[in-house]
C-alpha cells in the first residue's frame, strides 16, 4: 500500500491535505523573507567597508534567490536602488519581501482556523506595514525598516511556537520553515562564490575576511562562531554553517529537526508505509551527519551546495506527493474504503 | 426602632433634545449640539426628543466624553478591523478586493420587552416556514388547500424539485436563517425578507461585540447586556444535534465554503475557529459509496455534517448546476440515503421568493392556527392585475424588488428613483410580472451614528439569527445594518452600509 492511498485511523485529529500544504508555505514564506532582510542589511554594511564601486556589490544578491533572469528582463543596471526595488517591494518578482509576505499571508488567510489569533496578527501586521511602505516614494533605505522585518519573522516564530499546540499542523509549519532555512543558507554561503573582490590579490587579505564575516552575520551567526572558532577562517566557516550541530541555522541543525518533524508528522502509524519525502531526507541527513567539511572543500563548495539545494527541492516535491495531493489513487483507495467504517 | 432618615431620591434628569439649547448650553460636551430626529423613529431618542428609557445610561455616558474621545474610540474600532483582517470581498473589483465592513460606534439598544416580543414572533415564523418546506416537498397539502397558489411554488426559482422527499434528519429544512427586520415610523417591527439560505453576517455581531469592548467598554457600566458569544457553541451543538444515526459520539462536522474569495469567507473562516471545525472546500471532498470524506494528510476521513455555505446551485454538479466547480459531485446522494447531514437543507430557498413571503401570515394561521406576531410588510404581487395596476401607477412611491434577488441588487427605491430608472422597471415589470413584488417604502427607523465629528440619525434595520435544531433558539439581537449615506434605506455592506453592535438588555435593566 503507497501513501497516495492511505485511510485515515479515527483516532488522530484530523488535517486537512489544504490545511498542510497553506502552513507548510505560509512557514517558508517567512522564513524567506526574513532571509531577504538579513542578506540585504548586511549587504547594506558592506558596502561601507569595501573599496569598490557599489555596482557590483548588489548584483549578488540577485543570484541568491537565483532570480537572474527575471531581474535582467525587468532592469537595466544592478544598481543598489535596483536591486533593492527588485528585492523588496516589487510585486512581479515572487521572492521580494513584499512577495513573501503577501503570500505568506495569503497562506495564512486561507487556514485561519488551523492557526492562532496571534500569529494570524503578526503575519497580517507585517504584510499591512509592508503593504504601506511599498506605496511610498523613498529615496533612502534605512536599515531600521530590514531590522523590523527581521525581528517581526521572530515574532512570528516566537508566537507560533508558544501559542499554537504542537500537533501535526504545527510540525508541518516547522518543517516548513526548516526546508527554508537551510536552503536560505544554503545559498547565503553559497553567494561567496558570486562575490567580487576587486583582484585577485585581495584575497586572504582583511577585505577577504570582511566577505566572510559578512555572511556569517547574514545568518546571524558571526559572534557563535567567534566563540567556537575564534580566527576567521573559511573551511571552519564552511563547517559552521553546513555541519555545525547546535547552530540553529546551520544546515545539518535544519534538516535535523526537519526531519524530527517529519517524523512526528508520519507518527507510528505510518511504520509499515513507505513515504519517499522520509526516505530521501533520511539519506540527506545521514550524508550531513558524515561527510568531513574536508570532502565538501575537495568537491568545490559551489557544486556541493547546488547538490543540496537540488536534494533540497526534490523533498519538497515528495513531500506535496506524499501529504498534499489529496486523492490520486482513486480506485485502489476505494479497495481499502470498506474498512473505514460501516 | 429609630426612624428611617429621609433620603431624597434624585432621578437623574432626563436629557431633552432641544437644538436651539443644545447649540448654545452643551458647552464641550457637542456630541449631540444639533442632533435632528426628523420626523423619524429613533430608537434612541422619543418623538419630544427625551432619551428613551433604555438609552439614558448610554446617552449620559457619551455626553461625559472628553471632547475627541468618542472619535478616538471610532479611529481605534476601524484600525482593530484591519488588523483582525475583519474584511469582505467585493466582486468585480480586481484592486483590493478586501474592504472592511465599516463599523459604527454608538450601539442600537433594545430593551428586555421588545426583545422578547421579537423573539417569539421569530420563533412562530421559522416554525411556520420549516413546516411549509416541509409539506412542499412532500404532500403540498398546503397547495391542496388552495392556501398558497400551486404556481407560485412551480414557479419559484428556488424550487427544487429534486428536493422532494427527502426527509432530512428531525424535518428541519431551515437551521440557520438571518430574518431582516425593520422598523417603521410607527414604531412596529416588519419582517422584510426571511433569508433562510446562505444568511450571512453573524460573523459581525460577534466581532462588533468584541470591537465594542476593546476600543469602548466604559459605555458596558451599569448595564446588562445579553452576551452573544455563546452562538458558535450554540451553531455547533445545533449542527451536532443534526448528525445522521450511527454517526460516532462526537460527530465530524465540518463548514464548506467556496473558498478565500467568497465575500463572507471572512465570516467562514471565523465561524469554523469558533467552533474548532475544519473549514472546508469543494476540492477537500469526495463522495465515494453515498458516503462524504475529507481529504487529510492521513488520508481519507468521514465526514457526518457539513454547514455549507455554497449556495444549492454550486452543490453538486451531478444534481444542479452543471458548470459548479466550487461543489461536490454526489453530495446530494449521500444526504438524501441519510449519510450526511446538510444545514442548511438544500431546496428551502422555494420559501425566501419574495413572492413566497407575502404568504408566510396565511402559513402561519395554516400550520399552527395562530397570527402572525410579526406582521409582514404590504406586499403588491405585480402577477396580480390589480397589483400590479396599482404599482405602475405609484412607483415614485414604492419599492419594487426582484423575487429572487438579494443583496440590494434588482430593486427600485421609488422616492429616491429617477424618470428612466422607473420607466425601465415599469418595463421589467411588464415583462415578467412574477419576478416582482413591491411594498410602501418604509420610514425606517434611526439610530445616532459619528458621523465626522457629529452625531446624525441614519437608518438602520435589524437581522437577528435563528437556529433550529432540537429546539428554536434566538441569538439576542443580531445584526443592525445602517446605511452610512445620509438619507439613504439601502443598508447592504455592498452598497455603502456599515454595522452597529446591538445590545439587548436584560430584564432587570431599565426596560
Amino acid at each position: 500500500m503507497g501513501p497516495g492511498i492511505r485511510v485515515a485511523g479515527m483516532n488522530s485529529l484530523p488535517l486537512l491535505s489544504r490545511v498542510a500544504e497553506s502552513v507548510y508555505w505560509m512557514a517558508r514564506y517567512m522564513e524567506r523573507a526574513e532571509n531577504i532582510a538579513r542578506y540585504i542589511t548586511v549587504n547594506l554594511n558592506l558596502q561601507l567597508d569595501l573599496p569598490m564601486d557599489p555596482a557590483h556589490q548588489w548584483r549578488p544578491l540577485i543570484s541568491i534567490t537565483g532570480d537572474t533572469e527575471r531581474f535582467d528582463e525587468r532592469y537595466d543596471s544592478s544598481t543598489q536602488a535596483d536591486v533593492l526595488e527588485f528585492l523588496t517591494h516589487d510585486e512581479e518578482n515572487p521572492n521580494s519581501m513584499f512577495s513573501c509576505l503577501r503570500a505568506a499571508r495569503e497562506n495564512a488567510r486561507s487556514v485561519r482556523e488551523a492557526i492562532t489569533p496571534s500569529m494570524w496578527e503578526q503575519v497580517n501586521g507585517m504584510y499591512l506595514r509592508s503593504l504601506a511602505l511599498k506605496g511610498a516614494v523613498r529615496k533612502e533605505w534605512p536599515v531600521e525598516e530590514f531590522q523590523e522585518i527581521r525581528m517581526g519573522c521572530h515574532l512570528f516564530q516566537g508566537v507560533t511556537d508558544a501559542t499554537m499546540t504542537h500537533n501535526e499542523a504545527w510540525h508541518f509549519v516547522r518543517l516548513g520553515r526548516k526546508l527554508e532555512r537551510a536552503d536560505q543558507t544554503s545559498r547565503i554561503l553559497d553567494v561567496k562564490y558570486f562575490m567580487l573582490l576587486p583582484s585577485a590579490s585581495y584575497v586572504g587579505t582583511p577585505y577577504d575576511d570582511i566577505h566572510w564575516s559578512a555572511v556569517l552575520t547574514s545568518v546571524g551567526g558571526f559572534e557563535m562562531y567567534r566563540r567556537k572558532y575564534g580566527r576567521i577562517n573559511p573551511p571552519d566557516i564552511v563547517d559552521f554553517l553546513v555541519m555545525d550541530q547546535d547552530f540553529p541555522r546551520s544546515i545539518h541543525f535544519c534538516i535535523r529537526t526537519a526531519s524530527e518533524s517529519l517524523a512526528a508528522i508520519i507518527g507510528v502509524s505510518g511504520v509499515d508505509v513507505a513515504y519517499p519525502s522520509e526516505q530521501r531526507m533520511r539519506v540527506l541527513q545521514r550524508s550531513l551527519d558524515e561527510t568531513p567539511v574536508e570532502d565538501i572543500l575537495r568537491t568545490g563548495l559551489h557544486e556541493y551546495l547546488d547538490d543540496l539545494q537540488a536534494k533540497m527541492n526534490t523533498i519538497g516535491g515528495e513531500l506535496a506527493k506524499d501529504f498534499f495531493a489529496g486523492y490520486t489513487a482513486k480506485q485502489s483507495q476505494l479497495q481499502t474504503m470498506g474498512t473505514v467504517d460501516s | 426602632m429609630h426612624p428611617a432618615k429621609t433620603t431624597t431620591i434624585h432621578k437623574a434628569p432626563r436629557t431633552r433634545l432641544d437644538p436651539v439649547a443644545r447649540k448654545t448650553t452643551r458647552g464641550t460636551s457637542m456630541q449631540f449640539g444639533t442632533y435632528e430626529t426628523d420626523g423619524f423613529h429613533d430608537e434612541m431618542f422619543d418623538s419630544n426628543g427625551e432619551a428613551r428609557p433604555e438609552a439614558q445610561l448610554l446617552l449620559e455616558t457619551i455626553e461625559s466624553l472628553p471632547e475627541g474621545q468618542l472619535q478616538r474610540c471610532q479611529r481605534a474600532a476601524d484600525r482593530l478591523l484591519l488588523q483582525l483582517g475583519i474584511t469582505f470581498n467585493v466582486y468585480g473589483d480586481s484592486a483590493g478586493t478586501e474592504r472592511v465592513f465599516p463599523f459604527d460606534l454608538i450601539p442600537r439598544i433594545i430593551p428586555a420587552g421588545e426583545w422578547s416580543r421579537i423573539e417569539a414572533g421569530l420563533k412562530q415564523r421559522i416554525f411556520a416556514l420549516n413546516a411549509f418546506i416541509d409539506d412542499i416537498y412532500h404532500d403540498q397539502k398546503i397547495l391542496k388547500d388552495k392556501v398558497v397558489p400551486a404556481e407560485v411554488i412551480r414557479s419559484a426559482t428556488f424550487y427544487r424539485p429534486q428536493c422532494a422527499g427527502i426527509h432530512p434528519p428531525r424535518g428541519v429544512w431551515c437551521h440557520i436563517t438571518g430574518t431582516d427586520l425593520v422598523r417603521h415610523g410607527d414604531g412596529n417591527y416588519y419582517v422584510l425578507e426571511d433569508n433562510l439560505r446562505v444568511p450571512s453576517g453573524v460573523s459581525y455581531v460577534l466581532e462588533n461585540r468584541d470591537l465594542m469592548k476593546r476600543t469602548f467598554p466604559q459605555v458596558f457600566e451599569g448595564l446588562r447586556v445579553r452576551p452573544v458569544d455563546d452562538y458558535p457553541s450554540n451553531l455547533l451543538n445545533m449542527l451536532e444535534s443534526i448528525a445522521p444515526a450511527g454517526a460516532r459520539s462526537r460527530p465530524q462536522v465540518v463548514l464548506l465554503t467556496p473558498g478565500l474569495y467568497n465575500s463572507a469567507y471572512f465570516e467562514h473562516s471565523l465561524l469554523a475557529r469558533k467552533m474548532g471545525i475544519p473549514l472546508v472546500e469543494g476540492r477537500d471532498l469526495i463522495v465515494e459509496n453515498d458516503r462524504v470524506y475529507m481529504q487529510t494528510t492521513r488520508g481519507l476521513r468521514r465526514v457526518d455534517v457539513i454547514y455549507r455555505r455554497i449556495d444549492d446551485d454550486f452543490l453538486d454538479p451531478t444534481v444542479f448546476r452543471k458548470d459548479s466547480m466550487l461543489g461536490v459531485p454526489g453530495i446530494v446522494d449521500a444526504y438524501r440515503k441519510g449519510n450526511v447531514a446538510l444545514a442548511n437543507a438544500p431546496g428551502n430557498g422555494v420559501a425566501d421568493d419574495k413572492v413566497v413571503y407575502a404568504y408566510v401570515p396565511a402559513m402561519i394561521k395554516y400550520y399552527m392556527g395562530e397570527d402572525a406576531t410579526l406582521p409582514n410588510v404590504p406586499t403588491y404581487l405585480c402577477w396580480r392585475d390589480e397589483d400590479r395596476q396599482y404599482v405602475q401607477e405609484n412607483l415614485e412611491k414604492l419599492v419594487v424588488k426582484a423575487a429572487n434577488e438579494a443583496g440590494g441588487y434588482g430593486m427600485l427605491v421609488g422616492p429616491q428613483s429617477t424618470t428612466e430608472q422607473r420607466e425601465e422597471f415599469a418595463a421589467k415589470i411588464e415583462a415578467h410580472p412574477r419576478n416582482y413584488i413591491a411594498q410602501p417604502t418604509l420610514a425606517l427607523s434611526r439610530v445616532p451614528t459619528l458621523v465626522g465629528e457629529r452625531l446624525e440619525g441614519r437608518h438602520v434595520d435589524l437581522r437577528p439569527y435563528v437556529l433550529y435544531g432540537d429546539e428554536i433558539q434566538v441569538l439576542p439581537g443580531g445584526l443592525t445594518r445602517v446605511a452610512l449615506r445620509k438619507g439613504s434605506l439601502v443598508v447592504n455592506s455592498s452598497q455603502g452600509g456599515g454595522s452597529k453592535d446591538t445590545w439587548v438588555l436584560e430584564s432587570e435593566s431599565l426596560a
